[in-house]
C-alpha cells in the first residue's frame, strides 16, 4: 500500500532498463518500496539493472516483457499482479527513433509509433484494469513535452507522444473514483542514453530530476507533472505560437 | 475495463439485502484514498452475511471515519459502514451500565446519558467515533493518567470473527480475544455490540484550571506536580515557538462540576446537553493555508489568549473536550493533500528523547497549531493498544510539506529507540520494519488472528501497509 505521502511498497516498471525508471526505482527504494519488477527484453542490462536495484536492498525481480508484442501482455502482465498488489505502475519504455531516417523508411517509423503508442496502449489498459481491480495504485506514464506540439526536428516520435499522452489523460479521467491514480509526467530534453549524441535543447534536465518530479507528483496526487516545472509555461505559450512563427523558431 | 459507478446499487452474491456503493475511501487526514465496496448493514445478520459473502480482499468495519490514517479502509474489498447499527439497547441507571451497537456515537452515548447523571467514562478529543472504533484503537483521553484507556471500561462485547462466529467476549471468560480486539485496529474481528461502564457525573459542565507554562521543562514539571489533582489534564503546545520558549504551552485541567459549584440558575438545568456548531468548513481550501507563517500567528494568539492563571472557570463538555467538533468538516482546511497525525509516546525516563523530538520540530518549523502533550497513567493489556505510562505528542502537519516522510521517520527511529511506539489510529505512514519493535506482542496478534480468521477475511489498507 502507499503511504500518505504517495510511496510505493512495490513498483512496476514498464521498460527495465529505462534510466528514468531506474532513477524512479532508486529514489522509491529509499522511501518505502521493497519489491520491484522490471519488465523489459529480457537482456544483459535488464539483469544489470536489477542488480543495481538489489544492491539497494529491494526484492527485484525481471519479468520478460516486450512492447511489440501486445498479445502477449495479459499474460505477461497478469502474473506480476497475481502475486500481490502493485502500488505503482511506472510507463517507461519508449523509443527516439532516428527522424532523419525515419523519414525514409516507413517501417522505422512505424516501429517508434508501435513502441510509444499501440505497446503504450495495450499494456496501460492492461495494468489499469488490474489496478481497478485491487482499487488503489498509480499509474505513471512517461510522456514528453515533444507530444505536446509536434516539432519539425522529432515529429514522429513526437505524435507517438502525442497519442500516448491523450491516451493517458483520458484513462486518468476513466479511473478517476475508481482509487486509480493516472499521473502523465512530460519531460523535457532528458541527458539519457536515448538522447546521447544529440544537441541538447533549452532546459535540460536528468533522470534523478525527473525521478524527484515524480516522487513529488505522487506526493500531491498531480495528474500533470512538467520537468523541470518551468516547461509548463514556457510550453504554454509555444502551443499558442502561430504556425509560421513557430516554424521558425530554434526549437 | 468498465467505469465504477458511484451509484447504489444491490451488493453481490448474498441475501442480496445489504446495497452497496463503490466508492474512495480516506480517513480523517484525507491522504491515500482508495477505492472499496463500501455496504451499510442495518441489522447483525447483515453484517454476518457480509463478511462470509466477502471476496479475496476481504472486509472491515468503519465507524465515523475519525482514524486519520488507513484503518478503515480497505481498497478493492469491503468496507462495513457500522453507523447503521445505532441501537442504545439498555441503560442501568443505578449502576451506570449502558449495553449498545457498535455504531453508535459518543456524541449519541452522552445525548442519552447525560440526562440520567452518566457520562462516557474516556472521550477522545472528538464525539464524534462509535463505540467499535473506540474499542478498536483503544481510544484514550485527558483522564487517561486516572482512568486508563476506553476498553478498561467495556465489560463485554459480542464480536463476529472472520470464521463466521458470534462471540460474547468478556476479558474474564476470554481474555485473549478481548485483549487483542482492544486496540487491534478491528483486525480481530466485527465489534457488534458493547457494554461499558460509565461515570457518574452531577452536571453537564466541567470546572477548569487554565494557567500557561513558558516552556517544556515547565510544563513537564507542571503536568507531574499537579496531574494527580485532577481527572482531566492537557496541555496544548506550540511547537514553532523557539529558543527559550521552546515547548511553550498552555494546560487545561479540571473535573466534573459538581452540583454546588454552579450558579443558581444553572441549577435548574444542570444535565442540560447542547453543544453547537459552525457551518461546515468549505469543500475546496487552497493548498498551503496553513502554513508557517498562519499558523505561528495563530499560535502567537492562542497562547497570548490563554490566562496565565484561572481557576474554577465552569466550561460546557464540547468546550472543554470536543473544541474541534464545533467546526464541521474541520479536516478540509488542509486542502486537498491533506495532513497525517502524528502520535508517540515515550515512557517516563526517556524524558531527553521528547525534548529533542519538540526541539526538531520547532527548528524545523512544522506548522501544528493541534499539538496536545499528554501524561500518560499505566497502560491496559490490549495487545495493539497504544497508551503505556511515559509522555505523549499528538501534532498535525499538512502532508504537502516536503520532506516531510523522512523528517518522521527520523523521528519513528528515536521513538522506537526509546522504547516507544507510534498511534495506529492516527498512522498513515510508519515504516512497516519498526511495527514489531513498537508492539512486541505483535506475532502474538499474527498468530490469534490466524486462528480467528484462517482465510483472511478480516483485513484492511492498515493490515496491508504494516503486514499486520
Amino acid at each position: 500500500m502507499k503511504d500518505a505521502f504517495g510511496a510505493p511498497q512495490s513498483l512496476l516498471i514498464l521498460g527495465g532498463t529505462s534510466e528514468i525508471g531506474l532513477a524512479t526505482a532508486r529514489r522509491l527504494i529509499a522511501r518505502r518500496t521493497r519489491t520491484v519488477f522490471l519488465a523489459g527484453r529480457p537482456s544483459e542490462a535488464l539483469d544489470t539493472a536489477a542488480e543495481g536495484l538489489r544492491a539497494l536492498g529491494a526484492d527485484v525481480h525481471t519479468v520478460p516483457f516486450d512492447a511489440l508484442d501486445p498479445a502477449s501482455h495479459e499474460v505477461t502482465l497478469g502474473k506480476v499482479f497475481a502475486e500481490g498488489d502493485v502500488d505503482m505502475v511506472l510507463l517507461a519504455f519508449g523509443v527516439l527513433g532516428d527522424q532523419a531516417r525515419d523519414e525514409q523508411e516507413p517501417l522505422s517509423a512505424v516501429h517508434v509509433a508501435q513502441v510509444n503508442y499501440t505497446g503504450a496502449v495495450s499494456a496501460s489498459l492492461v495494468c489499469a484494469t488490474a489496478l481497478q481491480n485491487q482499487g488503489h495504485g498509480s499509474f505513471v506514464v512517461l510522456s514528453s513535452v515533444a507530444g505536446e506540439r509536434a516539432r519539425r526536428v522529432n515529429f514522429i516520435y513526437g505524435s507517438s507522444k502525442a497519442g500516448l499522452d491523450a491516451f493517458a489523460q483520458g484513462l486518468g479521467d476513466a479511473l478517476h473514483g475508481a482509487g486509480v491514480h493516472v499521473m502523465v509526467v512530460r519531460p523535457g530534453f532528458v541527458r539519457t542514453r536515448m538522447t546521447a549524441g544529440l544537441p541538447e535543447a533549452p532546459l535540460a534536465t536528468t533522470p534523478e530530476a525527473v525521478a524527484a518530479a515524480i516522487e513529488s507528483g505522487l506526493r500531491r496526487r498531480a495528474e500533470t507533472v512538467w520537468v523541470p516545472g518551468t516547461l509548463r509555461v514556457v510550453m504554454s505559450a509555444l502551443r499558442h505560437a502561430p504556425r509560421p512563427l513557430f516554424r521558425r523558431l530554434p526549437v | 475495463m468498465s467505469v465504477p459507478s458511484a451509484t447504489t446499487g444491490p451488493g453481490t452474491g448474498g441475501t442480496g439485502t445489504v446495497r452497496s456503493r463503490v466508492a474512495p475511501v480516506t480517513g480523517w487526514g484525507r491522504t491515500a484514498p482508495t477505492t472499496a465496496r463500501v455496504l451499510r448493514p442495518a441489522s447483525y445478520d447483515e453484517v454476518v452475511t457480509a463478511v462470509r459473502d466477502c471476496d479475496g480482499r476481504g472486509a472491515i468495519a468503519r465507524g465515523l471515519g475519525r482514524a486519520y490514517g488507513d484503518a478503515a479502509q480497505n481498497a478493492g474489498g469491503a468496507v462495513l459502514d457500522m453507523t447503521g447499527l445505532d441501537r442504545v439497547h439498555e441503560i442501568d441507571a443505578v449502576n451506570g451500565l449502558v449495553v449498545c451497537d457498535a455504531g453508535v456515537s459518543l456524541h449519541r452515548l452522552m445525548e442519552v446519558l447525560l440526562p440520567l447523571g452518566w457520562f462516557v467514562p474516556v472521550t477522545p478529543g472528538t464525539r464524534y467515533v462509535t463505540v467499535g472504533g473506540a474499542i478498536g484503537a483503544d481510544i484514550h483521553g485527558k483522564n487517561h493518567h486516572g482512568s486508563g484507556s476506553f476498553t478498561r471500561h467495556v465489560r463485554a462485547l459480542e464480536l463476529l470473527t472472520g470464521d463466521g462466529e458470534t462471540r460474547l467476549v468478556t476479558p474474564e471468560d476470554e481474555p485473549d480475544l478481548f485483549w487483542a480486539t482492544a486496540g487491534g485496529m478491528g483486525l480481530t474481528g466485527i465489534v457488534l455490540a458493547a457494554t461499558i461502564q460509565l461515570l457518574p457525573v452531577e452536571t453537564s459542565l466541567m470546572t477548569v484550571d487554565t494557567e500557561r507554562a513558558a516552556d517544556l521543562d515547565d510544563l513537564m514539571a507542571r503536568l507531574t506536580a499537579g496531574d494527580d489533582r485532577y481527572r482531566y489534564s492537557v496541555a496544548w503546545i506550540d511547537l514553532l515557538a523557539r529558543g527559550t520558549k521552546t515547548g511553550r504551552a498552555v494546560l487545561t485541567r479540571g473535573d466534573h462540576a459538581p452540583l454546588d459549584a454552579l450558579p443558581a440558575r444553572a441549577r435548574t438545568a444542570p444535565l442540560a446537553f447542547r453543544p453547537g456548531r459552525l457551518p461546515a468548513a468549505p469543500r475546496f481550501v487552497p493548498e498551503g493555508l496553513l502554513g508557517r507563517t498562519t499558523v505561528g500567528l495563530f499560535n502567537e494568539f492562542w497562547y497570548r489568549k490563554a490566562p496565565r492563571e484561572r481557576r474554577g472557570e465552569l466550561q460546557r463538555i464540547a468546550t472543554f473536550f470536543h473544541p474541534l467538533d464545533g467546526l464541521p468538516h474541520w479536516n478540509r482546511i488542509y486542502g486537498r493533500s491533506g495532513f497525517v497525525q502524528y502520535q508517540f509516546v515515550v515512557g517516563h525516563g526517556q524524558e531527553e528523547t521528547l525534548r529533542r523530538i519538540v526541539r526538531r520540530l520547532s527548528t524545523r518549523g512544522c506548522p501544528s497549531f493541534l499539538a496536545v502533550l499528554k501524561r500518560f497513567g499505566e497502560g491496559d493489556p490490549g495487545w495493539l493498544s497504544f497508551p503505556m505510562a511515559g509522555w505523549t505528542l499528538a501534532l498535525d502537519i499538512p502532508a504537502a510539506m516536503p520532506g516531510l516522510g523522512a523528517f518522521l521517520d527520523e523521528l519513528d527511529e528515536e521513538v522506537a529507540g526509546a522504547g516507544g511506539r507510534v498511534y495506529l489510529a492516527k498512522d498513515s505512514r510508519l515504516r512497516p520494519e519498526l511495527l514489531a519493535r513498537m508492539y512486541p506482542r505483535l506475532d502474538d496478534f499474527r498468530t490469534l488472528r490466524a486462528l480467528y480468521d484462517p482465510r483472511g477475511a478480516i483485513t484492511s489498507d492498515l493490515a496491508r501497509r504494516l503486514a499486520v
